[in-house]
């Protein structure tokens, strides 16, 4: 075995290993709400880090997906649990994604970041008044199909890996060269040959799918949500964005380690200051950007990059 | 059938017209530079050909085929690239990966567009910064890595903005070098330039524009020696 195969392979295996050893159940609620974090912050990422189209309002894929599945579950159409929710979900979330991205992208500047915000707001507030379809204030409320958390653990874990490999090969293609491209300069991109709004719009479709799935994935293991959970933008939309910023814009493991430190902040925020936490977190959000602007993962990568000679090779996809 | 031909291209802003009633004709194989003082229109007629504004009038023909308002992705993949005046390196890529970018215009597939990418820095001499982002790039390697990342979309006719301004007397003759090779390798090219050696020395034909409008066309000796086009530069009294 090579060193690199090594390297992958004993932390996916611990991974793997981690409901075998330990049964602890606040401890597998922390670690499934951290993987849902990891997609959630990949999902901003590959739009808002790799091809710089910021979203202010990703909390309306994320509650698309959840509704979508709350209300299938709930009307008895997929009795089959929801499982099958969490592909529709992340669909739903895409054929909306599709009509704002085919209206915004054509533009530049601040559009398409305002448009979604207005939109997770208007979904909101449509979730919270149609309660013949969402129950509206209400909620949408049933039993979770399992009891262990561990089933949770692996369902997350799959979502998460299949988040990280299509992104993963995405960037590694003709797609995501495209995508750094726009990122980078629009223009430019254009006169290489770029229908630069065409993969604007295929970027947010696939971050769409999977904020969407999360969403679904969400309903199916709390068995609760209401509009001001999922469409909320300081529940989902400000926090993928903190997620991402935290652990490193255009860069694959940042989003992750965003979630680890974001879930582990959360938690003890919520013991031991109780109230205005979102007030912690925006000031943490205004000194990364001062001082980090490039969150962990990027600080680091420019550290190790600074320290080898030049002329050796960068580092592959950092 | 000439390569490119505009017909009578007209493009204003506004009240203000920066192109007008502009007609010239571009044979394949060609070296046709375009000059003309500051101001003159240039860099907008580039931007009027490559799709990046459409004309408010006329007509612009490419291989025949109308490309007058279709966008600068579209007119790339037919064959006509350009490069910008003020430079657009695609800053935290590296000069390998921004080749790589317009390299993919011709292909998907990542090893294939690789090797395109590494022809063209071979090309024009950019092999010892393949791997430095192009935004720590001098201005001079910046003007090469435009050239670079134009050629490797296989272009059929090149459109040069100004692509040896700012650079110093070695760095010039290098870039002369460069382009002679380009056009040795079968692409017509189009190029804007202040520098008289330079354009005296390429151009097989040159265009002087002013205001927007055509001053002079013909060899480069009958250009520089054109009455309008002293004046244009230096004023009535020299003409």
């Amino acid at each position: 075995m090579t060193k690199t195969t090594l390297l992958y392979a004993l932390p996916a295996a611990a991974i793997l290993l981690i409901p075998v050893l330990t049964q602890n159940p606040y401890f597998l609620h922390m670690l499934i709400l951290v993987l849902m974090w990891v997609v959630l912050g990949q999902s901003w990422n590959l739009l808002g880090g790799y091809t710089g189209q910021v979203s202010f309002g990703h909390a309306a894929f994320f509650g698309i997906g959840a509704y979508t599945t709350g209300i299938l579950v709930k009307s008895g159409l997929s009795p089959a649990a929801a499982w099958s929710g969490l592909l529709l979900g992340g669909i739903a979330a895409m054929v909306v994604a599709s009509v704002i991205g085919w209206i915004c992208f054509r533009l530049r500047g601040p559009y398409f970041a305002l448009s979604v915000l207005a939109l997770a707001e208007v979904l909101r507030l449509v979730a919270l008044n149609w309660k013949e379809l969402t129950n509206g204030a209400e909620g949408i409320l049933y039993i979770p199909a399992f009891t262990s958390k561990a089933a949770y653990y692996y369902i997350v874990l799959a979502i998460a890996a299949a988040c990280f490999l299509a992104i993963r090969t995405v960037m590694r293609s003709r797609l995501g060269y495209y995508f750094l491209a726009i990122r980078e300069d629009q223009d430019c991109a254009e006169s290489l040959g770029i229908d630069t709004t065409r993969y604007k719009l295929y970027s947010l479709l696939v971050s769409a799918f999977f904020t969407g799935v999360a969403g679904s994935f969400y309903m199916n293991y709390m068995g609760f949500i209401d509009p001001g959970i999922v469409f909320g933008i300081e529940h989902i939309s400000i926090m993928m964005i903190l997620v991402v910023m935290l652990g490193g814009a255009g860069t694959m493991l940042g989003p992750a380690v965003g979630a680890v430190i974001y879930i582990l902040m959360s938690e003890v925020f919520r013991v031991f200051v109780k109230r205005g936490h979102l007030v912690f977190f925006g000031i943490l959000i205004i000194v990364i950007i001062i001082y980090f602007p490039n969150g962990i993962v990027g600080t680091l990568n420019e550290w190790r990059a600074r320290r080898k000679p030049p002329g050796s090779p960068a580092p592959e996809g950092a | 059938m000439s390569l490119l031909e505009l017909s009578d291209v007209t493009k204003r802003f506004g009240g203000l017209q920066a192109v007008g009633h502009l007609s010239f004709r571009l044979e394949k194989g060609e070296i046709l530079g375009l000059i003309g003082p500051n101001g003159a229109g240039k860099t907008t007629v580039f931007n009027v050909i490559n799709g990046y504004y459409a004309p408010t009038g006329g007509e612009i023909r490419f291989k025949g085929e109308r490309i007058d308002g279709k966008k600068p992705h579209e007119v790339c993949h037919l064959g006509l690239a350009r490069t910008f005046q003020v430079v657009k390196p695609l800053a935290r890529l590296s000069v390998l990966d921004n080749v790589m970018v317009s390299a993919f215009a011709k292909t998907s597939d990542r090893a294939a567009a690789r090797t395109v990418a590494l022809e063209s820095i071979a090309f024009t001499g950019m092999d010892s910064w393949r791997d430095q982002p192009a935004g720590s790039l001098p201005l001079g390697m910046r003007k090469r890595l435009e050239m670079a990342r134009a050629l490797a979309t296989k272009p059929e006719l090149l459109l040069l903005d100004e692509n040896f301004a700012g650079l110093n007397p070695s760095e010039v003759d290098a870039t002369m070098g460069i382009v002679r090779k380009i056009h040795g390798s079968g692409v017509t090219i189009l190029v804007i330039e202040h520098n008289m050696r330079v354009i005296m020395s390429i151009s097989h034909r040159v265009l002087a524009i002013n205001y927007g409008e055509k001053l002079a066309e013909g060899t480069p000796e009958q250009v520089a020696n054109d009455p309008k086009v002293v004046e244009a530069y230096l004023g009535v009294a020299h003409a």
